[in-house]
C-alpha cells in the first residue's frame, strides 16, 4: 500500500510535468487551427495585392464590361460572371428536384438495404474526380446533346429564345447538366441529414392525425425547409466554383448569349485556360481579379448556406 | 371477466340521448398479440373497453402498455417487422375494415412528449389535423380552433397570441395544445401515451381534469406509470406484466381488492 504513495516531493513534479505536456499539446493544436485561418487570409491578401494593376486600370468597370481582349489589353469579366451564373443556375434547376426526391426516398421511404447501398453510391458519385466528369461530358454527353437532346428541345421548345441556335453539343446547357450531376450528391446528402434530424415524434404526430405518407413527409419538409435551402445553396456554391469539367464542355467563348446552346465561359474556366499563357502583367492581374471575384462570391454563398443548415441542425433533438 | 357498471342504466340513457348506437364497447380485442421480429411484445390480450369511460393501463416499464395502445390506431405499422395476430374491434367494426386514415380520425392519440408542429402557429397547430382530414367544414376554422382550445382549457392563456409559434408555449401548454389538435379531428376514442410524464405537477393536474371532463364525449385510454394517476382519473384499470394482461377491473376494485397476487404486489410497491 505504501508503494502507491509517492515519496515526499515527487508529487509536485509529476503534476507539473503533465501540465507542461498538456500546454504544448493545446498550443500546438491551436497553432494548427490558426494556420487554416492564416492561409485563407493570405490567399485573400495575395489575390488582392496582385490584382492591383487591373483594379486601378478598370475599376468597377471590370465587372460591367464584357470585353475580354488580351491583344487590345481590354479586360472585362461580365461574360464570365454570366457564364458562371447561368450554368450554375441551370445546374440547380436540374439537380434540386432530383436530389430532393432521392433525399426523401432515403430518409423516409427506402428499406434499410436500399438505403445503405444508395447512400454509398451517392457518396462515390461525390468522390469522382471532376476531370472524369469532363471526359464523360466530352465523349458521351456532348454527342448525345448534339444528336438527340438539343434537336428535341429545339423541335418542341424552339419558340423560346433559350433553345435557339445551332446544336453544337457543347455549351451552357451541357455545362449545366454536368454540373447538376456533380452537385446532386452534396444536395442529396445534406438534405437527407436534415430530414433525418427531424424527430420521429413529429412524423408520429402527423400520422396520428390521419396524415397520409405524403402529408407526413410534407410536414417534415416544412420543418426542414431552411436546412434544405442551405443544402441547395451549398450545391450552388460548388457549381459556381467547379472548374475542370465545365471547362471541357462549356465551349470557352467569352460571349453573352441568351441561348443555352451557345458556347460560353466561366470565371473558373478562364483562369484555368489562360493563366499559363498570360505574359502581360495586366492580363495576369485581370485573371487574378477574376479569381478574387470568384472567391468572394463562393465565400458569401457558402457562409449563407452554412448559416441556414446550422439553424436547423442546432435544435435537432435526434431521433 | 364480468364487470357490472354501477351506472349501467344511466349510461345507456345517456347514449340514447346522444343518438349513438347502443353498443357498450368502444374497443374489443380478442387474443391480440404483437410481435417485433421474434420477440412478443404483448400476448393474447382480451380486453373490452366501454364507451365513454376512462381506462388506464398500468404496469412496469417494457410490459407492453404502449404497444397495446399503439396497436389500437395502427401506429405500430410505423415500426418495421411488426406482426399482429388476433382481432381488434373498434366501434363494432373490425380494425382491418377501416382505412387507416379514417381509423386515425376516429381514434386520436396524445403522446408522451408534447409534439406540436414547431414551424406552425398555435392556430395552425389546432387546425392542422382537421385540414388533413379534408372534411367539409360545418363550422369555420376560427370556430373550431376556439371550441377546441376552450375544451382543452387553453383558450384563456393563448387567445391573444394565436399566431405565435406553438413552441413559444410551456410544456404543459404544448401538451394541451396537442390535445386540442386531437379533439379538433373529432375522434370518438382518445389514446394517451403517458401524457403527463414530461410535465410538472400543476400541468399534470390540469390534464387530469381535462380527462375527467372529456368522459362525456370520448372514450379514453391512458397509459401511465403513475398508479396514483390511474386511481385518480380512470374508471377501469388494466394491469399488464411482461406482455400479459394480468388483471382488468374497475379501478376502485383493482386498487382495493385485487384478485391476482401479482397485481397486489405491484400496487403495494413490492416491485416495479
Amino acid at each position: 500500500m505504501n508503494k502507491s504513495i509517492p515519496p515526499h516531493g515527487t508529487e509536485k513534479v509529476i503534476i507539473s510535468r503533465k501540465k507542461f505536456s498538456d500546454l504544448i499539446f493545446e498550443n500546438l493544436t491551436f497553432v494548427f487551427a490558426l494556420m487554416i485561418l492564416g492561409i485563407v487570409l493570405w490567399i485573400i491578401y495575395e489575390m488582392y495585392f496582385y490584382s492591383g494593376e487591373s483594379r486601378s486600370a478598370f475599376g468597377w468597370e471590370f465587372i460591367w464590361s464584357n470585353e475580354w481582349e488580351p491583344v487590345r489589353k481590354e479586360f472585362g469579366a461580365l461574360a464570365f460572371v454570366y457564364g458562371t451564373a447561368v450554368s450554375s443556375i441551370l445546374a440547380l434547376i436540374i439537380a434540386l428536384p432530383l436530389s430532393l426526391g432521392v433525399a426523401i426516398f432515403l430518409s423516409e421511404l427506402a428499406p434499410k438495404i436500399i438505403k445503405s447501398t444508395l447512400s454509398f453510391v451517392i457518396e462515390i458519385l461525390a468522390a469522382i474526380p471532376s476531370i472524369i466528369f469532363g471526359f464523360w461530358g466530352i465523349f458521351v454527353l456532348a454527342p448525345f446533346m448534339r444528336s438527340d437532346l438539343q434537336p428535341f428541345l429545339q423541335k418542341y421548345f424552339g419558340y423560346l429564345p433559350f433553345f435557339q441556335g445551332t446544336p453544337l453539343g457543347t455549351g451552357l446547357l451541357t455545362a449545366g447538366i454536368i454540373l447538376a450531376i456533380m452537385i446532386i450528391p452534396i444536395i442529396t446528402a445534406i438534405s437527407r441529414d436534415v430530414l433525418k434530424a427531424i424527430p420521429q415524434s413529429q412524423r408520429e404526430a402527423a400520422y396520428a392525425l390521419g396524415a397520409t405518407k405524403w402529408e407526413a413527409i410534407k410536414m417534415a419538409l416544412l420543418n426542414a425547409k431552411s436546412g434544405i435551402l442551405g443544402a441547395t445553396v451549398l450545391g450552388f456554391g460548388r457549381a459556381v466554383g467547379e472548374t475542370m469539367a465545365v471547362t471541357m464542355v462549356i465551349g470557352n467563348r467569352a460571349d453573352i448569349n441568351i441561348s443555352f446552346f451557345e458556347p460560353a465561359y466561366t470565371m473558373a474556366s478562364v483562369i484555368a485556360n489562360e493563366f499559363a499563357e498570360a505574359s502581360e502583367i495586366l492580363h495576369l492581374s485581370s485573371l487574378i481579379e477574376v479569381g478574387l471575384l470568384l472567391f468572394g462570391v463562393t465565400f458569401l454563398i457558402n457562409s449563407f448556406a452554412r448559416l441556414l443548415i446550422f439553424s436547423v441542425t442546432r435544435n435537432a433533438e435526434g431521433r | 371477466m364480468k364487470v357490472i357498471l354501477d351506472t349501467e342504466l344511466k349510461f345507456e340513457e345517456h347514449q340514447k340521448l346522444k343518438g349513438k348506437d347502443s353498443s357498450k364497447f368502444a374497443i374489443t380485442t380478442t387474443d391480440l398479440s404483437v410481435h417485433f421480429g421474434l420477440k412478443a411484445a404483448i400476448k393474447k390480450i382480451n380486453l373490452k373497453i366501454r364507451r365513454n369511460t376512462v381506462t388506464s393501463i398500468i404496469g412496469p416499464s417494457g410490459c407492453g402498455k404502449s404497444t397495446l395502445l399503439r396497436s389500437l390506431n395502427l401506429m405500430h405499422e410505423l415500426t418495421p417487422r411488426t406482426k399482429v395476430t388476433g382481432t381488434i374491434k373498434i366501434l363494432d367494426k373490425d380494425i382491418t375494415e377501416y382505412d387507416v386514415i379514417n381509423l386515425r380520425n376516429k381514434v386520436g392519440m396524445v403522446f408522451q412528449k408534447p409534439n406540436p408542429f414547431p414551424k406552425m402557429s398555435i392556430y395552425e397547430n389546432v387546425i392542422s389535423g382537421y385540414k388533413l382530414s379534408g372534411k367539409n367544414p360545418s363550422e369555420s376554422f376560427d370556430d373550431i380552433v376556439e371550441r377546441c382550445l376552450i375544451h382543452s382549457a387553453l383558450w384563456d392563456e393563448v387567445k391573444d397570441r394565436l399566431n405565435k409559434p406553438a413552441i413559444s408555449l410551456s410544456g404543459g401548454q404544448q401538451q394541451r395544445l396537442c390535445i386540442a389538435r386531437t379533439i379538433a379531428i373529432n375522434p370518438e376514442i382518445i389514446l394517451m401515451d403517458e401524457p403527463t410524464s414530461a410535465l410538472d405537477p400543476l400541468s399534470t393536474m390540469k390534464i387530469e381534469k381535462l380527462i375527467h371532463d372529456f368522459k362525456n364525449d370520448y372514450t379514453i385510454i391512458i397509459v401511465t406509470h403513475n398508479m396514483q394517476q390511474a386511481a385518480r382519473v380512470s374508471d377501469f384499470t388494466a394491469f399488464m406484466f411482461i406482455g400479459d394482461l394480468v388483471e382488468f377491473d374497475k379501478t376502485k376494485k383493482l386498487f382495493t381488492v385485487p384478485t391476482v397476487k401479482l397485481t397486489e404486489e405491484y400496487i403495494t410497491g413490492k416491485f416495479g
